[in-house]
């Protein structure tokens, strides 16, 4: 019988260099194929990781390229969680009248990807003799008006969670949650596996199956690394309570356009904000308490 | 359940003491028609006051019909009907507010017809309207005082804009209007229909 050639050690040190040699040239070519831009964005660190230097680079670098790609100036803010401040939304119930306005300036404030169609907010109707039952509930309703007899409207989205199954199950640390109660999304960790989807048990994540679409002239400028920033092909996405205004002092964008002021938002930490003056006086519930997600967006009833 | 009859007694006892009207809230709801003087009992800051006037509430200009204000450029040099009956004039305005015995001068004053008057007699501008929608909607008033009802715009840790009351409801016909609500997300279903083409 004739030796196995693998056993013969000169051989399998070829074997090793080959492929060592195959691996060097086939990255190389990876770099050498695309611009610094791209090789930056491939080797970036994750966000949380990133010295200020780097956080600089990575921001300038972004800034340029959505820049080019919009034809106008568009920023990336990266200010961090205020001291002292846990956001909590609440939502009155007994006030909502299904309209979408909420879900479409979402659209707008966010950059949310037209065609293939990303909302952030899903408006549910359901039977006011039933009450608040999921199943029963339609999101596809289109009456010539609202509210339809008989019916209330309850808008989903995340609930910010402060035990938040989605950032438990990814396992690349892409989402976590900030030290004001947000849950983010850094889209240039993001692998796109949507295990995160699957976890959460309110549907509020949302994956970009198309290179998102956004109109130019309608993109909003304003954006926040970890929000409303254009978003790649292939990542998930989610509501942040609009990051970008909110850190500034701003009312997320639905609460601004309810024409009937169901939506409510503030401090959590601070006894006389708005939420605080809901949870303390009205009859409060929590999404699916039974879940233990303990989320930080409360429906209530103002009557 | 049933509570034990001294303890019934006790907290019977209780209720009854709160509600004992105290002087210092007195005041605070029947304010005195401006002008007459102010009470001791209405300077303390914490008295509940069903009538909010002084405090400040960042409201825009109120929803005024075009060309109706001031009410004083026609009203000024007309003489004071007090009978009530059908208007010859703002004939566009359909009363469905309250009870039938409801009407014009039960909210507008006839004879500073720029002003509206509470029912303790006091005068209000009508950017302070919410003063006197309050005397009956006390709860939708402190609500909306503290930011439970209506809508604000601007800060959530900083300067808001407040609405009148008068910017959602009309106040002669205050039930919220229906809206044609915007479109309906796209079932996933068709979604993917689009893309296959």
């Amino acid at each position: 019988m004739e030796p196995d050639p693998r056993d013969d050690p000169s051989e399998s040190s070829r074997r090793q260099f080959l492929k060592a040699v195959g691996v060097a040239a086939s990255a190389g070519a990876f770099l050498a194929g695309c611009d610094e831009a791209t090789r930056e964005a491939f080797f970036q660190k994750h966000f949380k990781e990133l010295d200020k230097d780097e956080l600089a680079k990575v921001i300038a670098r972004l800034e340029k390229d959505y820049s080019a790609k919009a034809g106008k100036p568009v920023t990336v803010d990266t200010t961090p969680a205020m001291d002292g401040v846990l956001f909590g939304y609440a939502l009155d119930l007994s006030r909502c009248i299904g309209c979408r306005r909420c879900v479409y300036a979402c659209v707008k404030e966010n950059n949310q990807s037209r065609d293939p169609q990303i909302h952030w907010i899903t408006v549910l109707e359901m039977k006011k003799e039933r009450g608040v039952d999921i199943f029963e509930s339609d999101p596809y309703y289109d009456s010539k008006e609202v509210p339809r007899p008989g019916h209330f409207y309850m808008p989903v989205q995340c609930q910010q969670c402060q035990n938040p199954p989605c950032v438990k199950t990814c396992p690349v640390q892409a989402t976590w949650q900030e030290p004001d109660g947000i849950v983010v999304v850094d889209y240039n960790w993001c692998i796109g596996c949507r295990c995160c989807m699957s976890a959460c048990p309110y549907g509020a994540r949302h994956f970009n199956w198309a290179d998102p679409s956004v109109p130019i002239d309608e993109l909003n400028p304003v954006t926040h690394y970890l929000g409303n920033r254009p978003r790649p092909r292939g990542v998930v996405e989610k509501c942040t309570f609009c990051v970008q205004r909110s850190r500034h002092g701003k009312y997320p964008a639905c609460v601004e356009i309810c024409p009937v002021g169901a939506r409510k938002f503030g401090n959590l930490l601070d006894p006389a904000s708005e939420v605080r003056e809901v949870i303390g006086g009205k009859r409060v519930f929590i999404l699916k308490e039974e879940l233990n997600t303990r989320p930080k967006f409360f429906y209530f009833y103002g009557v | 359940m049933t509570l034990p009859r001294p303890l019934l007694l006790l907290v019977a006892a209780i209720i009854s003491l709160s509600c004992t009207p105290s002087v210092s809230s007195k005041p605070a709801l029947f304010p005195p028609p401006e002008g007459e003087g102010t009470l001791v009992a209405d300077k303390a800051p914490d008295a509940p006051r069903a009538d909010a006037g002084g405090e400040d509430f960042p409201v825009p200009p109120p929803p005024f019909t075009e060309g109706v204000f001031p009410c004083s450029d026609c009203h000024a040099s007309m003489e004071t009907d007090l009978t009530r009956r059908e208007l010859g004039m703002h004939d566009y305005i359909k009363l469905e507010h309250g009870p039938r015995e409801r009407w014009c001068f039960d909210c507008h004053n006839p004879t500073d017809r720029d002003k509206l008057r509470l029912a303790s007699g006091a005068l209000v501008p009508f950017s302070e309207s919410y003063r006197l929608c309050g005397q009956c909607h006390g709860d939708k008033y402190r609500d909306w005082r503290v930011g439970v009802h209506g809508k604000r715009t601007g800060f959530w840790n900083g300067k808001k804009q407040y609405l009148l009351c008068a910017h959602c409801h009309n106040p002669h016909s205050p039930h919220f209007r229906p809206l044609q609500p915007l479109p309906p997300p796209v079932a996933p279903a068709l979604i993917k229909a689009k893309g296959a083409e």
